[in-house]
């Protein structure tokens, strides 16, 4: 009778010692796991700069892969982003970055052109004044800037579609995506079509109903708020249509190419 | 006799696991992005108390310059983080071991009792199942701020694709905002987990890994004999 229940209580102390034994076995394993994973991810190596650069290979190849499958599940371009009475637009439009258009640059705001270049090779010279004369389109939206701030901001310029339509560029939306550089070519962004085409996306040449001051861009900007401030290059040099995707600034330092919003 | 008594099932170690190192990595990485326009503080009647982060604070991490690596790491992990909770809650619905961890009517009037006892102010705890009263409301309360959380982060990640959700959360500005409120609470919570594991001891913690907790029970043979020595 004694012996029974002693091997029975056994019986009870091996379960325990088993499940223990296993239980913290795979705990450890799982901790070792991923204890290792991390220090893989981590110390993975920067991606050769390229189009893109300046991020851990795996986390580029997950934020390009993350950007499409969002796309494809939910982008849908009649989603417009949300405008405000112009009485709510901030009176001091913040003011980011220079890169581009720095102060000490010359640059001849009169002899300005805005330069077209299609895929052909054919190029097409705009000013401002043959811009002015296109109809004109006003948006007063919440700027997002990828930093984390946001503000209402009033601009008004004509709509990068019409632009195409004016010009007789539709064929060139065929293409995959758009380029843009400021006449010294130390700022660029490339935008996905969709993006460009978007109805709210705008060649500013006004904000506040006057025309551009130089930090903000003069004599033409991009308005685009379907992405972060980083696509909204200031002074417009070139324009150009592709299918491969054009050189991003912020691109190359590490941010997510698409960086739609 | 010992006895096993099952306590945690696979499911949930697994989810607790899992979201642990998920979190972190969300927290670090959110703090990555946030440093890039830290204009967060406590101010009262025009008096700064606390500024969301001190300089010392983002030096001492390693948080400064650091927002397109941030951003990429919360972009991976929101994913893992997120299927992780949708598998807990799945599995607690489908398992019926949601009735263990929502509050009950009295849930409310018994976690205050369970927060003088647990101070030390109050002899008794109200009786309880596998949570208390305060459990349950933490518990549950954890998981509709991670819901909040995701709400939240989409709702400043896509705001014109789910432009819906920005509305919900009170618009672009205010769902950063409230993002960053739950963080704060999610660390709140570990502190206050944390204290309360090192408090319930060893047997407890064991149990979130093996699942079970081995309870002694007194052979009847013997509690008889007990009563007949008193």
């Amino acid at each position: 009778m004694t012996k029974k229940k002693v091997k029975q209580s056994l019986t009870i102390d091996q379960k325990i010692n088993r499940r223990t034994f296993i239980s913290f076995g795979v705990f450890g394993a799982a901790v070792a796991g991923g204890v290792f994973g991390w220090k893989w991810l981590y110390n993975s190596p920067d991606e050769v700069k390229g189009i893109t650069g300046g991020q851990r290979v795996p986390l580029r190849r997950a934020l390009n892969k993350t950007e499409i499958a969002v796309r494809r599940l939910f982008y849908n371009e009649n989603h417009l982003v949300k405008t405000y009475p112009k009485s709510m637009a901030a009176k001091n439009v913040r003011y980011n970055s220079d890169i581009g258009i720095e102060d000490n640059k010359p640059f001849d705001i009169a002899a300005w052109k805005l330069e077209v270049k299609k895929q052909n090779g054919e190029t097409l010279n705009v000013t401002l004044a043959d811009l002015k004369a296109l109809p004109k389109t006003e948006i007063v939206f919440d700027f997002k800037c990828v930093e984390g701030w946001d503000q209402i901001s009033y601009w008004g310029g004509v709509r990068l579609i019409d632009f195409i339509m004016h010009y007789n560029l539709h064929d060139q939306t065929r293409l995959q995506y758009v380029g843009m550089e400021t006449p010294d070519k130390t700022y660029y962004v490339g935008i996905d079509m969709p993006s460009a085409i978007h109805p709210q996306t705008l060649l500013a040449y006004e904000v506040n109903a006057k025309p551009l001051p130089l930090d903000h861009g003069a004599p033409l900007r991009l308005i685009i708020p379907v992405k972060y401030g980083i696509k909204n290059l200031k002074r417009i040099g070139t324009i150009s249509f592709s299918n491969a995707r054009p050189r991003d600034y912020w691109a190359e330092l590490g941010y997510d190419y698409y960086s739609g919003l | 006799m010992k006895q096993i008594k099952e306590k945690h099932s696979l499911a949930m170690r697994w989810c607790h696991w899992v979201n642990f190192p998920m979190l972190s990595v969300m927290i670090w990485s959110g703090m990555l992005i946030y440093w890039a326009n830290d204009e967060y503080k406590v101010t009262l009647f025009g008096h700064t108390f606390f500024k969301f982060f001190p300089d010392w604070f983002y030096t001492k991490f390693h948080l400064v310059h650091r927002l397109s690596e941030g951003m990429a790491f919360h972009f991976l992990f929101m994913w893992f983080f997120i299927l992780n909770g949708v598998f807990y809650v799945a599995y607690t619905l489908v398992s019926g071991e949601w009735r263990e961890l929502v509050p009950q009517k009295k849930s409310f009037k018994e976690a205050w009792q369970v927060l003088l006892h647990d101070l030390h102010i109050r002899k008794m705890a109200p009786p309880q199942k596998k949570y208390n009263a305060a459990q349950r409301i933490a518990y549950t309360a954890i998981i509709v701020m991670g819901i909040g959380s995701v709400v939240t982060g989409l709702a400043i990640y896509k705001p014109v694709q789910f432009y819906y959700l920005t509305w919900l959360c009170g618009g672009y500005h205010f769902a950063r905002i409230i993002h960053f409120v739950l963080t704060l609470g999610y660390v709140f919570f570990f502190v206050i987990h944390v204290v309360q594991v090192f408090l319930a001891g060893w047997k407890n913690f064991s149990s979130a890994v093996t699942g079970f907790e081995v309870i002694n029970t007194k052979p009847i043979i013997e509690k008889a004999h007990d009563e007949e020595k008193s």
